[in-house]
């Protein structure tokens, strides 16, 4: 669940960028996009090479020796007091919620805990650290907005995509119905049943068509790829992006807000 | 769970049963309808209220209530004696069901008629009694219609929400006679005039608990109806059975407890009846039992109370609003999960009442979205219970072994190779870039079905270069 | 081992050790401090979005009011009280011709039965207050008010002194000491009986009175 409370830091130097592995390996325009975001706050962003997964999979699937490996390997990256920003609101919430529970009673505890509470859901530190503001360069246009689940609920940050989207003055966002609703990925729940994800993220789709735009901005990647995927499979009028992408196209003097 | 398991539609079915209800667009309409209803029922009766401090109070209740657990139902016996209600203890739901066949079988008693009880479904008591050739009758008229359709509840508040007006009208032309009629009134009034009837010539009245208070010795029914107040008032005797977690220490809890139990299950500020029991009829009173029984059920609670974690599955009021909110709920319906409670809270309380073994597709079936975590009136957290219940069922975690009956029945040695293969991987970066470099550099190769996942979906697209190849260019 | 000890020695002797209680505060179902006229408004308020009516009267005014509900509604008999002030009261106005049959409960249930379940139209009660934020009424049926009497009539008729209103049911417990000695059977009642089983539409009278009707005395 949220913070109660959240203790946001002042806008720091530096920070770590905790790109994530669906970002790696089929976003990385949306991790780009976030640096460039931050850059242009006038942050400096380390990227460590050694990052991989947060372990989130194995975790969920109840793994948790396999995904404690994973995450152990994450916990030496991040070796200065920097914040540590996360284009997700999925793995983020897995290192900030999950990592002290994972960690608990091991040796590592201590440092997981270090890690956990430098992690920030990536517009959020955008919106509240960073206090950014946006200059919309691109043509009017309408959009619809998906918060994942955990970017809604184990990060708090339901209020700051819309607040983000709301800066960008040729830009109309759209309400779909039940936008709290889940889309129906859960990491490897689309895949042992598929069935119900199905008819889950049919439904998503329809509300997000049934806006009348055929652009929709999400948070997370795996939102991403599982409602996009499913808009293209079924030839529905829906293409996807992930909401750093959209925030920097619109707002980027170099590609002119396209 | 008990050798009459067998009644109930088979929990290792799940994926089948989904499957159908999925397919079925009535189904699918009917719950649709009704759960947005309910949320948003929920939602405006919680308006002007400091909600989250109050689902504060409701969980630290019951945290108490937990930890003085013993003390508690040992106060509860004694106050509950003293007032002249008779306790008894039942270690399962065979015993439970025996200690009321007994009281049954020493009034010579042929027919019971039932208040709503939960528990009553988890031992289920109807098919027993059958047996022993007693009549139980359900006077909840949900809980009716589903017996009369000799069905199990679909939701624990609402147990009849899978059918419709139509469905209904048939159902009791077939079964009872009623004219068939669309009109609500109508099958209502009817029911009406067949239960009174049976109300009167009942030998024993069962119903739940919803709160039992130690500090007074008083039972606690929650309902909108009537037939609660009935089932415990028009028999001679009355038998409540319940759950022993479901004491708390006093009536001020209640007050509380009360307040979110209503409002989170059917968004209503209270209900119709709020009945408090605290004995039999006394000499000079006119109506009420002469005798009054209260049957405490552990049935594997006893066993969720020694961890810590799993504790906070006995939190648990019944409002049934995680159900309410849960996507996966909404769209395979209660008969799916075949366990008496459906939804979220069946998912991380069945497992330990059938066995990890035989519900170990239980906790899979959700996308821990946590809708259910966030709306829980006591903050259960619903989805890391999911996530235990998960790691228990695969053995998945050496530093913290699993506990639960049946653990590890779903540990696959292929799967397990796999997660050791992806964590093997994923712990070693160097492995892990020459690995996504190569995937990104021969995307081409990329098959385009990925089991599944794209049934549904188009597989996901390697980008040309991974995060890190451009991260390290930009730096260059 | 008995199964009461077997289950109480597993609760005590609990493999994860003793368990801390958190501490409860209670301030959070606090109201504000309404007047009595903004309790009657919001119990009024509460008792007619669940299909309820509430009329309001005074003490010579009362009796009148019923007289009027009982015949709009072409009731045949009322059961009343023996002993409390309603029905002593209704007893000595026994003779106006708007007032149906008088019956009073005062024989146990099992030499009656039938006749109360098919043939008493209506019942009156007292009530031991009111509950303002959810229009709820206290019920503690007494030998002279039993507990079928606010049941099974499908008009119940229950009589509320409006200074008998509390805010919440936190405020009314306290106030009357609840926690000193409960009766065999106390109500909360908030409304005709209703259901909404048959998909999700509501209907009322499904086991208990179909109409409940307050009678306030100012």
């Amino acid at each position: 669940m949220a913070d109660p409370i959240k203790v946001y830091p002042a806008k720091p130097r530096k920070v770590y960028f905790f790109g994530t592995c669906l970002v790696d390996m089929f976003y990385p325009d949306a991790g780009i996009a976030g640096v460039e975001l931050l850059e242009r706050e006038g942050i400096e962003v380390i990227f460590p090479q050694g990052q991989t997964c947060c372990g989130q999979p194995a975790y969920t699937s109840g793994y948790h020796d396999e995904a404690r490996s994973v995450a152990r390997a994450q916990l030496d990256l991040f070796p200065e007091d920097w914040p540590i920003v996360v284009p997700s609101g999925s793995c983020g919430g897995m290192m900030r919620k999950h990592y002290p529970a994972l960690f608990r009673d091991t040796g590592d505890e201590a440092r997981a805990a270090s890690v956990a509470e430098r992690v920030w859901e990536l517009t959020d530190f955008l919106l509240n650290v960073c206090h950014i503001k946006l200059e919309d360069l691109g043509q009017p246009t309408k959009v619809a907005m998906h918060t994942s689940c955990s970017a809604r609920r184990e990060m708090g940050v339901a209020e700051v995509g819309p607040a983000l989207i709301g800066q960008l003055n040729n830009v109309t966002l759209v309400e779909q119905v039940r936008a709290e609703e889940c889309c129906g990925f859960g990491g490897t729940f689309a895949v042992r049943h598929p069935e119900i994800s199905g008819a889950m993220v049919s439904e998503k789709v329809d509300a997000l068509v049934e806006t009348g735009t055929q652009d929709f901005v999400t948070t997370d990647c795996g939102c991403l790829m599982n409602i996009a995927g499913y808009a293209e499979k079924n030839r529905k009028p829906l293409t996807g992006q992930h909401i750093l992408s959209f925030l920097w196209e619109r707002t980027n003097k170099a590609g002119g807000g396209s | 769970m008990t050798d009459s398991a067998h009644h109930h539609v088979d929990v290792k079915q799940f994926h089948p049963r989904a499957r159908e209800a999925i397919g079925n667009p009535k189904i699918r309409q009917n719950f649709r309808r009704a759960m947005d209803g309910l949320m948003a029922k929920r939602k405006s009766a919680f308006e002007g209220w400091d909600l989250e401090t109050l689902r504060e109070l409701g969980a630290n209740i019951r945290l108490r209530a937990l930890a003085n657990l013993p003390d508690l139902l040992e106060q509860l016996e004694q106050k509950l004696t003293d007032n002249g209600i008779k306790v008894h203890w039942a270690v399962d739901g065979d015993e439970a069901c025996r200690i009321i066949r007994d009281i049954c079988v020493a009034r010579d008693a042929k027919s019971v008629i039932k208040g709503k009880s939960m528990v009553s479904e988890e031992m289920e008591l109807n098919h027993y009694l059958s047996g022993e050739g007693i009549e139980a009758l359900e006077s909840d008229l949900g809980e009716y219609i589903v017996q009369l359709a000799d069905e199990t509840p679909s939701h624990i508040i609402m147990p009849a929400i899978h059918k419709n007006t139509g469905e209904i009208s048939e159902l009791m032309h077939d079964k009872t006679g009623t004219d068939l009629s669309n009109d609500v009134e109508y099958l209502t009034a009817s029911a009406r005039q067949q239960l009174r009837e049976k109300f009167m010539n009942a030998d024993v009245g069962v119903s739940g608990v919803n709160f039992a208070v130690a500090e007074t010795g008083t039972l606690c029914l929650v309902e909108n109806e009537g037939n609660g107040r009935m089932t415990t008032t028009v028999p001679p005797c009355h038998i409540a059975v319940t759950g022993i977690e479901k004491v708390v220490p006093s009536l001020e809890d209640v007050s509380a407890l009360l307040a979110l139990l209503t409002r989170s299950a059917t968004g209503q500020h209270i209900t119709t009846y709020f009945n408090m029991i605290s004995g039999p009829r006394k000499p000079e009173e006119l109506d009420g039992p002469e005798e009054v029984h209260l049957v405490l059920v552990d049935n594997g609670r006893a066993t969720i109370y020694q961890d810590d974690e799993l504790l906070d599955t006995l939190r648990c009021i019944r409002c049934g609003a995680c159900m309410n909110h849960c996507p996966v709920y909404t769209r395979v319906g209660g008969h799916a999960y075949g366990t008496t409670y459906p939804g979220p809270i069946g998912k991380i309380l069945m497992p330990h009442m059938v066995g990890l073994d035989e519900g170990r597709h239980l906790p899979t079936a959700s996308s821990l979205c946590g809708a259910c975590g966030e709306v829980c009136p006591v903050k259960i957290p619903i989805p890391d219970l999911l996530v235990r219940l998960r790691q228990e069922s695969v053995d998945g975690d050496k530093l913290h072994p699993a506990r639960v009956r049946g653990h590890g029945a779903k540990r696959s040695s292929l799967e397990a190779m796999i997660w050791k293969g992806w964590s093997w991987m994923h712990s070693n970066a160097g492995v892990y870039r020459f690995g996504t470099g190569l995937a990104t550099r021969f995307r081409m190769l990329q098959p385009g079905k990925a089991g599944a996942w794209t049934d549904y979906r188009t597989a996901p697209k390697l980008a040309s270069k991974t995060l890190h190849e451009r991260m390290k260019e930009r730096k260059q | 081992m008995s199964s009461r000890n077997t289950i109480l020695q597993r609760l005590r002797n609990r493999s994860g050790g003793t368990l801390s209680a958190p501490e409860c505060d209670f301030s959070v179902l606090k109201r504000p401090d309404w007047s009595t006229a903004e309790r009657l408004d919001r119990f009024e308020q509460m008792i007619e979005s669940v299909h309820g009516e509430v009329h309001r009267c005074t003490e010579d005014s009362w009796v009148d009011r019923l007289a009027e509900v009982l015949t709009t509604r072409g009731a045949r008999n009322l059961l009343i009280p023996k002993e409390h002030s309603i029905g002593l009261r209704l007893r000595t106005e026994a003779q106006r011709e708007d007032l149906p049959n008088l019956l009073i409960y005062d024989e146990p249930i099992e030499s009656w039965q039938s006749v109360l379940f098919n043939d008493v139209d209506a019942s009156i009660t007292s009530t031991r207050g009111g509950i303002a934020e959810t229009g709820s009424l206290i019920l503690w049926p007494t030998p002279d008010e039993p507990r079928l009497m606010s049941l099974v009539a499908p008009i119940h008729i229950a009589v509320l002194r409006a200074d008998e209103l509390y805010t919440t049911l936190h405020d009314a417990m306290r106030a009357q000491n609840w926690a000193s000695g409960m009766p065999t059977n106390a109500l909360l009642i908030s409304g005709p009986s209703k259901t909404a089983d048959i998909e999700q539409t509501l209907a009322y009278g499904v086991h208990g009175p179909k109409e409940l009707i307050v009678l306030v005395i100012e």
